[in-house]
């Protein structure tokens, strides 16, 4: 067996024995041993990165789908850019493994759990692993399909289940932009392997393709689909809403899902298919829009909500939008850097949330918290690590991959490239503010929890501490460690494509000092300003109400788009379906199709019975009209 | 081939059992019991015989094999021919297969009459086989249309409470195609001179006569699909039919009219189909949006499941008449694929409709509490139907999305479209019985025996496999394709 082969197989394994252990009502069993399998992989991955030579390659397991010159194999493609997904997968995965043993121990159907994540685990290492679209497609959906049982594990709860379902069906409509890429791509380049797809993009650059009259260029036509499909992965602005939702689910999901890997599947796709968005500078500078747009849109939407899951929710969408505008400047390698430190940040972020749930027994929101820092001091410390990273103070993980975004963004000097850095200074001002609303409130605040529940509060086991400790290390040194992934271009050899070869870090160090400063200034002062007006002005809340009214009730119901989508997309839906199902299907087709037709025949038999009336006399009158008729046929 | 008429022995086997089945005497209840088993064993052996047929099969001879011929009738050459290839083998495999089930279902669903029933799922059998092995276009169209007087019986007398409207709508709308058939089949064999499937593949008719011809054969087939505006006898014979007739109905009988294209509608009448190739992929663009609106306003699983159906088989004529490799194997993957899900699913809401006697989708509500086993193997089963990579369902859909867009891309964008649409109610379903907790009530029922989860495991089984090797199909069919695609 090989030994990339068993980085993958060792979760699904870890997930079988688990759906053994439901049957068998083994919970104990179920979560040690799919965690040290996980962990296990974990090892193993971080070995494969740090001697990536020895194991780059293409391990073909089986084919899949062959027909006409289309031939699919199931295969693990190792590349630079697999392993360190591969890494960041597995390290998270281990560590909310573990994480979970301790916050899900009163749950009843852990088994079921922890089959669920090791299920995921592997479906995401089947995506990041492919060397085709389709073999892509299967851990896209595998992930999808576990994020949605995951999301809906409480299925209990009715709120679960809808999120469940909303995050289902609107990464569906992404599916379709992918379905159709896959389509088109199949049609033009006849093959839906990576290598050689992108080996003859070179060959399509001008290529036309007519929709409804209409010309576009193929390549850009195929991106701004596959970019479809990232965006609701990835959870970017419009195909956003699903994200928020999914917090319904167990919160170390939510770390390992909806932070750490899944949703920076957008991402991937966007920075595999790098070949691909190179050639169409249209996209490009799509992406670069969603991308700024969403990370502003989702950073003012998390100012003003108190649910401190959803808050770092928004924040990741909005942290999503910085890799893809990374990656709309070309910039594909900050774009993974900036991935992976987020992944360990975020995924300590949510963790802490975590624990601070579980400390309070589910309770999520913010306003009723206060004080914890003298209860929960391992915690708090984490809290603030984290947010530390998240706000980018150097020399956290999220200076340097966010900074080196920003900076090189200003240093190309172009219209697009100088507002990414404009608007992404101003995403990390909010960051900031809602950062410090949350540790505030939180932490800080009077506390508004009866003195009963206060004085009960523990610390929560080593379990969970442990896993807080590993991922705040990636929080702090995950900057310096992971470094050579933009330090130095040979790292990727040819898994990212760009098409001028820039050192982005060389290119980064020539912008002004003060430049470099303001994002760091910036954050700063939002930490002073707002900690100052929480802690010294009274009613701030209702303050902010008075002077910022109507902004504060769009940012309350976060922009309006849930209310729209639900009005068209479930009401309007249901009211088009029983219409076609009343009006056309049984009012149109049938009545005037079967049912008609039949009634008239009815209608016409009655005329003929009236014939057939049984009296001799009319009838030897027909007779007689048919003997003249026929008699004149044969004479004349 | 002089060897032993095994095609014969496969149709007529079953017609020697209903003929005992008719015969026999005895007490109600020996005989129902004797019966049932008589009925199992000849399907078990006809699933025998079909596997050793394939066993035995060329696969990469594209001529039929296993060929039987004596001619009834001089004039027009009508003979008794039978013969298969890859296509019609796969889908006598899919019969055998799903015979047996049902016959052992009937144990726990037929309650009353069951000579008669056994008469009628035998005779069902052995027409259904013949149409997919039989050569003389005279043979094929008996086999046909007779399929109808068993279906008809089983809906019309173990059927639900409008059984008789329903098994009447059946009844005269695939009659009514019938008609068209015939003159069809008429015309060609005075024309031609034969009857015989093969001769009149490579008999070439006028341009002009083959668009008549075609549409003749259109309507009946489209109804058998059916497709989209023929479909509305479906809903209803579905909802009517007892579950063992619903699910012969969605797993082979509609097949039966994606094979006739396939069979006779392509290879003989190659320059019609490609004339109405455009008009086929609208009307089955319309059956996949449309009736996946429709279904999402059921109350009824049954009638949910059968619009979808209608969705599903849109995806099949879409990918055949796309006239691409990728389509038209992706249409018989498909079907395939469709006529296992398809037949699992109303296997399902059968199992909750002995519990409660009700196929409301709010009858049922936290099913997962009380059926767990039965709720995992559900979902598994939905997922295969909504298309998810790894499951057959998602091959079938994706080579008939491929072949489609190949064809033409705006065509391919909205067959793309139905897969998001199919998705939403679906899942919708499982939401409401598997996972919603009704505050009014709480279903509790008894979790499947496990003569049930045997069953309906075997199905969720067949799909991931068939999803995840897809090539054991794809390769089977190979020759057939392509030699299909050389009259284009």
């Amino acid at each position: 067996m090989n030994y990339t082969v068993l980085i993958i197989l060792l979760p699904l394994l870890g997930a079988v024995i688990s759906g053994l252990c439901i049957i068998g009502k083994r919970n104990i069993l179920a979560e040690v041993i799919s965690t040290l399998l996980v962990c296990l992989s974990a090892l193993m991955s971080i070995h494969v990165y740090f001697s990536l030579e020895k194991f780059i390659k293409n391990i073909t397991i089986y084919e899949w789908i062959k027909f006409s010159d289309l031939s699919l194999n199931f295969s693990i493609y190792l590349d630079p850019l697999t392993s360190i997904m591969f890494c960041v997968v597995t390290i998270v995965s281990a560590v909310v493994h573990i994480f979970s043993i301790g916050y899900m121990h009163s749950d009843k159907f852990r088994a079921r759990f922890f089959c669920y994540l090791s299920l995921f685990t592997f479906a995401m290492l089947i995506l990041v692993c492919s060397d085709n679209f389709i073999q892509l497609f299967l851990g896209w959906e595998g992930v999808g399909l576990c994020s949605y049982l995951l999301v809906g594990f409480y299925f209990h709860k009715p709120s679960a289940n809808n999120a469940a379902i909303k995050a289902f069906l609107v990464n569906r409509v992404g599916d379709f932009g992918y379905l159709i890429a896959i389509a088109l791509i199949y049609k033009y380049f006849n093959t839906l392997s990576f290598s050689e797809v992108f080996q003859s993009v070179y060959t399509f650059k001008e290529y036309k393709v007519s929709f409804l009259s209409n010309e576009f260029n193929l390549i850009t036509v195929i991106t701004m689909f596959l970019f479809l499909a990232a965006v609701g992965k990835s959870a970017q602005i419009g195909l956003h809403v699903w994200l928020p939702d999914a917090m319904e689910g167990p919160t170390p999901v939510s770390a390992l899902i909806h932070a750490a890997t899944m949703v920076t599947a957008g991402v991937f796709l966007v920075v595999r298919c790098s070949p691909l968005f190179e050639y169409s500078q249209f996209t490009l500078n799509f992406i670069t829009y969603i991308g700024i747009i969403t990370s502003i849109f989702a950073a003012s939407v998390a100012l003003l909500q108190d649910d401190i899951k959803k808050v770092i929710a928004y924040s990741t969408c909005s942290q999503l939008g910085y890799m893809f505008f990374a990656c709309g400047i070309s910039a594909y390698s900050l774009a993974m850097f900036h991935l992976v430190t987020h992944a360990f940040f975020k995924a300590l972020l949510f963790l802490a949330a975590g624990s601070v749930i579980h400390s309070l027994h589910h309770e999520q929101n913010f306003k009723n918290m206060g004080e914890l820092y003298k209860k929960l001091p391992i915690t708090y410390f984490f809290v603030i690590v984290g947010s530390l990273a998240l706000t980018g103070i150097p020399p956290f993980a999220g200076y340097f991959s966010k900074d080196l975004i920003l900076e090189f963004a200003l240093s190309k000097h172009t219209f697009n490239s100088t507002n990414v850095y404009i608007f992404g200074c101003l995403g990390a001002f909010l960051t900031a503010i809602y950062s410090t609303r949350l540790l505030y409130f939180t932490f800080h605040g009077k506390s508004k929890i009866s003195p009963t529940i206060f004085k009960d509060i523990k610390e929560p086991p080593y379990v969970m501490i442990v896993p807080l400790f590993i991922l705040a290390i990636g929080a702090i040194f995950g900057g310096y460690i992971f470094y050579n992934l933009v330090y130095d271009n040979s790292f990727w050899k040819d898994s990212i494509f760009t098409l001028n070869n820039i050192n982005y870090v060389e290119e980064a160090h020539h912008i002004d000092k003060i430049f470099k400063l303001i994002p760091i200034i910036l954050v700063v002062t939002a930490f002073i300003i707002v900690f100052g007006s929480y802690k010294f002005i009274q009613d701030l809340s209702s303050k902010l109400n008075k002077y910022f009214g109507t902004l504060t009730v769009i940012l309350k119901n976060k922009w309006y788009f849930d209310s729209m989508y639900n009005y068209l997309f479930v009401k309007k839906l249901l009211d088009f379906s029983k219409f076609l199902w009343t009006s056309v299907d049984i009012g149109i087709i049938d009545l005037k199709g079967p049912i008609g037709v039949s009634a008239k025949v009815m209608k016409t038999a009655t005329y003929f019975r009236k014939i057939q009336n049984g009296k001799i006399f009319s009838y030897a009158i027909f007779m007689f009209a048919g003997i003249v008729v026929f008699a004149g046929i044969l004479f004349f | 081939m002089n060897s032993f008429p095994i095609l014969s022995s496969i149709i007529i086997l079953p017609l020697f059992g209903a003929l005992v089945a008719m015969l026999v005497k005895g007490s109600d209840k020996e005989i129902s019991k004797n019966l049932r088993d008589l009925a199992l064993w000849i399907s078990i052996v006809e699933l025998i015989l079909v596997v050793l047929l394939c066993l035995q099969f060329d696969q990469s001879n594209d001529n039929f094999q296993f060929v039987e011929k004596t001619v009834l009738l001089t004039k027009f050459n009508i003979s008794y021919f039978l013969g298969v290839d890859a296509v019609s083998l796969t889908f006598m495999l899919l019969t055998a297969f799903l015979f047996p089930l049902c016959i052992y279902y009937t144990k726990l669903s037929i309650k009353y009459r069951t000579r008669e029933f056994m008469v009628c799922f035998l005779l069902l059998q052995a027409l259904v086989m013949g149409v997919f092995s039989c050569l003389d276009i005279v043979l094929f169209y008996i086999f046909f249309e007779s399929l109808l007087i068993p279906m008809f019986l089983i809906i019309g007398i173990w059927g639900g409470k409008r059984r008789i409207f329903a098994s009447y709508k059946f009844f005269i709308y695939t009659l009514a195609g019938s008609v068209f058939f015939l003159i069809s089949i008429i015309v060609m064999a005075s024309i031609a001179n034969t009857t015989s499937i093969t001769e009149l593949d490579n008999y070439y008719f006028d341009i002009e006569l083959q668009k008549w011809l075609w549409l003749g054969m259109f309507v009946s087939f489209a109804i058998k699909v059916p497709m989209w505006p023929f479909h509305t006898w479906l809903p209803d014979a579905h909802v009517e039919a007892p579950t063992v007739g619903s699910i012969i109905l969605a797993g082979i009988l509609l097949k039966v009219g994606g094979y006739a294209f396939l069979r006779l509608s392509l290879p003989i009448l190659p320059s019609a189909s490609f004339y109405f190739s455009e008009a086929i992929l609208i009307l089955s663009i319309i059956a996949i949006i449309y009736t996946s609106f429709v279904a999402m306003a059921q109350d009824d699983m049954k009638k949910m499941i059968a619009y979808s159906s209608v969705a599903h088989m849109g995806y099949v004529t879409a990918g055949i008449f796309s006239l691409t490799e990728a389509g038209i194997k992706g249409a018989i993957f498909q079907m395939l694929s469709h006529g296992i899900v398809s037949s699992a699913l109303f296997l399902s809401i059968g199992f909750l409709y002995e519990r409660t006697n009700s196929r409301q989708i709010k009858d049922y509500s936290f099913l997962v509490k009380s059926m767990p086993v039965f709720s995992f193997l559900f979902i598994v089963i939905v997922l295969s139907s909504v298309g998810l990579p790894g499951t057959s369902g998602f091959i079938g859909e994706l080579m008939s999305v491929l072949g489609v867009y190949k064809f033409n891309s705006i065509f391919g964008f909205f067959v793309a479209f139905g897969l998001v649409l199919g998705a939403i109610y679906m899942l919708r379903l499982v939401r409401q019985i598997v996972f919603t907790i009704e505050a009014r009530k709480e279903t509790t029922l008894k979790e499947l025996i496990f003569s049930e989860k045997i069953i309906l495991s075997l199905f969720a089984i067949l799909s991931i496999l068939l999803g995840l090797m897809p090539n054991i199909l794809l390769r089977f069919i190979d020759s057939f394709t392509l030699k299909l695609l050389l009259n284009f």
